[in-house]
């Protein structure tokens, strides 16, 4: 009980004044601490919230630039960006949604107008912000949404640079193509943001940094809905640089139209710089199916055709060289002193070796002949004997000296070096020891030996060069946009090999007649007037059975044997040297010859010799008169 | 009612100026929040502030020459005039926003809930100014307060108006506490709350429950219930030292902030006038409520003390809480500036306010 008392004892009335002492210290407490905070918001972290508040409400724009120009060696385009309409749809904007997007899809006649607001949903679009709807709009659907802009509420187009190929598939796998920029892409490349265009393949590839451009930006003041209310900044875009090719597109429509259907490749250098004056492969491609984004279902299609459309077989395939490789034969034989103009040989139809026979390719044979005539005729039992004389080593040596086996250096992706074999490359490859009779097979261009045509223009080259093989380069100089070149490509000399002038004498009359003489394989293709040399080549698909031959004709197609043929013209001061294949065409004086000859042709009517390189007057006086008339 | 020369003499300057101070800053930031641009009239909001700023002015005027002791015999008439019309507007009343807060009159509107809050100041200060017993109020003594809190809190808590509910709480706790609590029922009561409060969570709309999780974690859902906080804590930290200057608040102008001319004006001043503009508004604030609570220790009886007590509780709960929503230092509740945010009932009652406590200083003079 005394706790008790104690207790009611010390029960006083609480007074106001010492609670009001308590309230007033915890009040002015509280809203010191309020200011504490204020402190730490406007003085500690007032930079990074000021950040905040400036992405909060400034959006940026990019600008792509348009792409630069692609010209031919005369300037005429080949390549352009051209402004392409997009239609675009601020959905917050067309007041009865579904009625407009009805008339949309009325005037566009097409009904994937709701799809791609829908997708663009799913995307997190921040309000405000125009969804492509359609894109590359036709003339008739421009002119459709323009002429209906009251009923399409929210409906705007947008122009968009886009790329054209003004000749469709021309030099497809040279030009190549431009694409979306992957994901994988955006890992590796500096400055690229999703949506931007990448070339993706060929000169566009290559060239990418000289042809992009600088996209431009615009900064814009958005409210909190994402309504744009005023440009705050902007950065002009700088279109891209323009190309200036080697290519002469008059002589490149020649070369596409002539090889027209069939698959092969064709390609013309010129051999004093290395310029690449045409350059095709059939069968090809339409680059402006991939501008503005290829569709999967074309892309499919595109791949996985038997014919393999996407290939660039000028510098991707690699075929056996058939008789053109005799040239190889010739340099290597009368260099290594194993063969002299004057060398003789009996051709029986066949020899013997080991205990098989070797035929030529006439079956009656050629009798006895030196070695003008064996190149003419092309001779297989002749060369069989001059690959003999100088075993496979020699024979690699200078083939590869001719820039067999080994890349052309061509700035292209996916070039591929063929195979010049040799004792140490079969080592290597097949573990095996080089057996003599593989020699035989190679001297005539069969067996391991395989060469792409972009390797067979420039050995043809390099022998019209006496020896000198330029790099081949298709890219004449870059210009800005005030046609000022920014960065030229000098020819560059990739090698340079002391051959005998005698020997190239002896092979340049054996060319010359390959054409010229009634005897020659490429007789029929000649040219009016200017003398051509070449060498006309097969390369078996199939290996045939002994001592059989049977008639192309009744072969199969996919059966049929390549046909090749190399040749450059004038004979005296070489201006174009050109390399074809037509795969299963047969033999290839009668296949791929007329393809050179058309192209020399027209070659030779766009730049006429000077007079003194004419073998008659004739033509003398008819270059002449075209040179006075320039 | 006389009026008397001593008034004049002893008028409390500190009280009316701090007021008008305040109001000032208000109007500032009303004409702010509602700026649309260069060469666009006024915006009507701010025509209204400035009438109700004047209107204020008058009923404060007329509180000073109120003698604030006839009050007490007015007290349940008005609490209960106030709860009639809080019934009237879950019925009649006028909804905006989803909430029913408004009464019309005529060509006149207001919100009953502002009215709570001074009635509900009167009839407890009216109940508190006897003694209280030896050991204080204990939790018998306490029942008839509660019942006079909770029929309104309730009422008010329908429309929803979480704030003012709130706001009638703290009121009535910082009264009971002065008036003599004892300090064990006291933390009972407050124990009770406590235990109570989870349950409140099972009564809250998805909205409130959402405005408490953003507040917890405000990232957790950055544009959905947190995007305010977030915003607004971006206008007032990009205000920086001295702020962005008069009508060059991008945060306020490109509309980022939600419910800017009344629940977050104070986002809108800070943005414009930086860290120096908030510590004077602040110390606007602590200043009426130091000398509001100066006033309440020197009233001349229990009754002037309590009463002062109340309308000062009334000034400091509603901005510090508005001060801490807007700067991320509690959840969002919609709770108005004092004297700052857009509202004719507010102001109007608030500025009466003020002038009962410049009366209650003024009058500690005269008998």
């Amino acid at each position: 009980m005394p706790i008790l008392g104690r207790r009611r004892q010390n029960r006083a009335v609480p007074k106001l004044e010492p609670r009001l002492a308590v309230l007033t210290a915890l009040m002015l407490a509280a809203l010191s601490a309020v200011a504490v905070r204020l402190y730490y918001l406007q003085i500690i972290n007032t930079q990074e919230l000021t950040e905040l508040a400036d992405r909060n409400r400034i959006r940026t724009r990019r600008v792509p630039a348009p792409r630069g120009l692609v010209y031919d060696r005369r300037h005429r385009p080949l390549i352009d960006t051209r402004p392409s309409f997009d239609a675009v749809m601020v959905p917050e904007d067309a007041g009865n949604l579904p009625r407009t997007i009805n008339s949309l899809e009325h005037y566009l006649g097409e009904d994937h107008v709701i799809d791609k607001l829908n997708e663009a949903k799913d995307q997190g679009r921040a309000p405000f912000d125009a969804i492509a709807v359609k894109e590359r709009l036709t003339w008739d659907q421009v002119v459709a949404v323009e002429a209906h802009q009251l009923e399409l509420p929210g409906v705007s187009l947008q122009v968009t640079p886009r790329r054209r190929y003004l000749y469709g598939s021309m030099a497809a796998h040279l030009l190549g193509y431009v694409g979306e920029v992957s994901e994988r892409d955006l890992t590796q490349l500096a400055g690229y943001h999703l949506g931007d265009e990448v070339g993706k393949f060929g000169l566009e590839r290559g060239w990418e940094g000289a042809l992009r451009g600088t996209a431009g930006g615009q900064e814009m003041e958005v409210d909190s809905v994402g309504r744009r209310l005023r440009l705050l900044k902007e950065v002009p875009e700088a279109p891209g640089q323009s190309v200036v090719l080697t290519l002469d597109l008059d002589l490149q429509e020649v070369a596409e139209q002539s090889l027209g259907g069939r698959s092969g490749a064709v390609i013309a250098i010129d051999p004093n710089n290395g310029d690449i004056l045409a350059m095709a492969s059939h069968p090809t491609f339409d680059p402006n199916q991939f501008a503005g984004g290829i569709a999967a279902a074309d892309w499919r299609q595109l791949s996985n055709d038997p014919g393999h459309p996407l290939e660039d077989r000028v510098i991707s395939a690699a075929y056996p060289p058939g008789s053109t490789f005799k040239i190889v034969d010739t340099v290597a034989g009368m260099s290594e002193g194993t063969l002299t103009p004057s060398t003789t040989y009996n051709c029986a139809g066949g020899i013997w070796f080991g205990n098989r026979e070797y035929r030529c390719w006439r079956k009656q044979g050629h009798g006895t002949l030196a070695y003008h005539r064996a190149l003419v005729e092309s001779c297989d039992v002749y060369f069989y004997d001059v690959g003999q004389r100088l075993g496979i080593d020699r024979i690699a040596h200078w083939g590869h000296l001719l820039g067999l086996g080994a890349d052309s250096g061509i700035e292209l992706d996916n070039e591929r070096p063929g195979v010049m074999p040799s004792t140490e490359w079969k080592r290597k490859r097949y573990h095996e020891r080089w057996y003599p009779a593989e020699t035989l097979s190679v001297a005539i261009g069969q067996g391991y030996v395989a060469v792409t045509p972009i390797q067979l223009a420039q050995m043809v080259a390099q022998v019209a060069n006496n020896g000198v093989r330029y790099k081949p380069h298709f890219v004449h100089e870059i210009e800005g946009l005030d046609g000022r070149v920014i960065k030229a490509y000098p020819p560059e000399i990739e090698a340079n090999v002391a051959i005998d002038p005698k020997t190239l004498q002896a092979l340049h009359d054996a060319m010359a007649d390959v054409v010229e003489a009634p005897n020659g394989t490429a007789h029929k293709d000649r040219l009016n007037g200017i003398v051509m040399c070449g060498k006309t080549g097969t390369a078996q698909v199939i290996k045939q059975a002994q001592g059989e031959r049977i008639k192309e004709e009744k072969l199969p197609e996919r059966y049929r044997d390549h046909a090749w043929f190399v040749a450059y013209a004038p004979k005296e001061h070489p201006m174009i040297a050109v390399a074809c294949i037509v795969e299963h065409g047969g033999h290839g004086g009668s296949a791929a010859a007329p393809v050179v000859h058309d192209i020399m042709e027209k070659f030779f009517q766009l730049n006429p010799p000077p007079p003194e390189s004419g073998p008659g007057p004739g033509l003398t006086k008819a270059s002449a008169g075209r040179i006075a008339e320039r | 009612m006389q009026l008397d020369r001593r008034m004049f003499y002893h008028f409390d300057w500190t009280v009316f100026v701090l007021t008008i101070a305040i109001a000032l800053i208000g109007l500032v930031s009303v004409l702010s929040a509602s700026y649309t641009g260069p060469n666009r009239p006024l915006h009507p909001l701010v025509v209204r502030q400035i009438i109700w700023i004047a209107a204020g002015g008058i009923a404060m005027a007329a509180m000073v020459a109120f003698d604030y002791r006839a009050l007490g015999s007015y007290a349940y008439p008005f609490y209960i005039a106030t709860v009639g019309m809080l019934v009237a507007v879950s019925v009649v009343g006028h909804a905006t926003g989803g909430s029913r807060r408004w009464i019309h009159l005529g060509a006149l509107s207001f919100e009953p809930s502002e009215l709570a809050k001074l009635a509900v100041i009167l009839v407890m200060v009216r109940y508190l100014r006897e003694e209280p017993p030896r050991g204080g109020l204990r939790m018998r003594h306490v029942a008839i307060p509660c019942l006079l809190l909770a029929i309104p809190a309730v009422l008010v808590l329908k429309q929803p108006d979480l704030g003012t509910m709130l706001t009638l709480c703290l009121i009535f706790v910082t009264l009971i506490f002065a008036g003599g609590l004892n300090l064990r029922t006291f933390g009972i009561l407050a124990l009770g709350v406590m235990l109570i409060a989870p349950m409140g969570w099972h009564y809250m709309k998805p909205y409130q429950r959402g405005r408490v999780m953003s507040f917890l974690n405000p990232q957790s859902d950055p544009l959905g219930a947190g995007y305010h906080v977030i915003q607004s804590e971006i206008a007032v930290g990009s205000g920086g030292s001295w702020g962005k200057g008069f009508l060059q608040g991008t945060q306020s102008r490109l509309n980022f902030l939600p419910e800017q001319t009344t629940d977050f004006i104070f986002s809108v001043f800070a943005e414009e006038f930086g860290f120096a503009g908030s510590i004077l508004l602040l110390a606007l604030y602590a200043g009426l409520v130091g000398r509001g609570l100066f006033i309440a220790r020197h009233a001349r009886d229990r009754f002037g003390s309590l009463l002062a007590l109340g309308l000062t509780a009334m000034i400091f709960w509603q901005s510090a809480i508005n001060i801490s929503m807007a700067t991320g230092l509690l959840p969002v509740v919609g709770i108005p500036l004092p004297l700052v945010s857009y509202g004719g009932s507010s102001l109007i009652a608030l500025m009466a306010s003020m002038g009962l406590l410049i009366s209650i200083n003024t009058r500690r003079y005269l008998f």
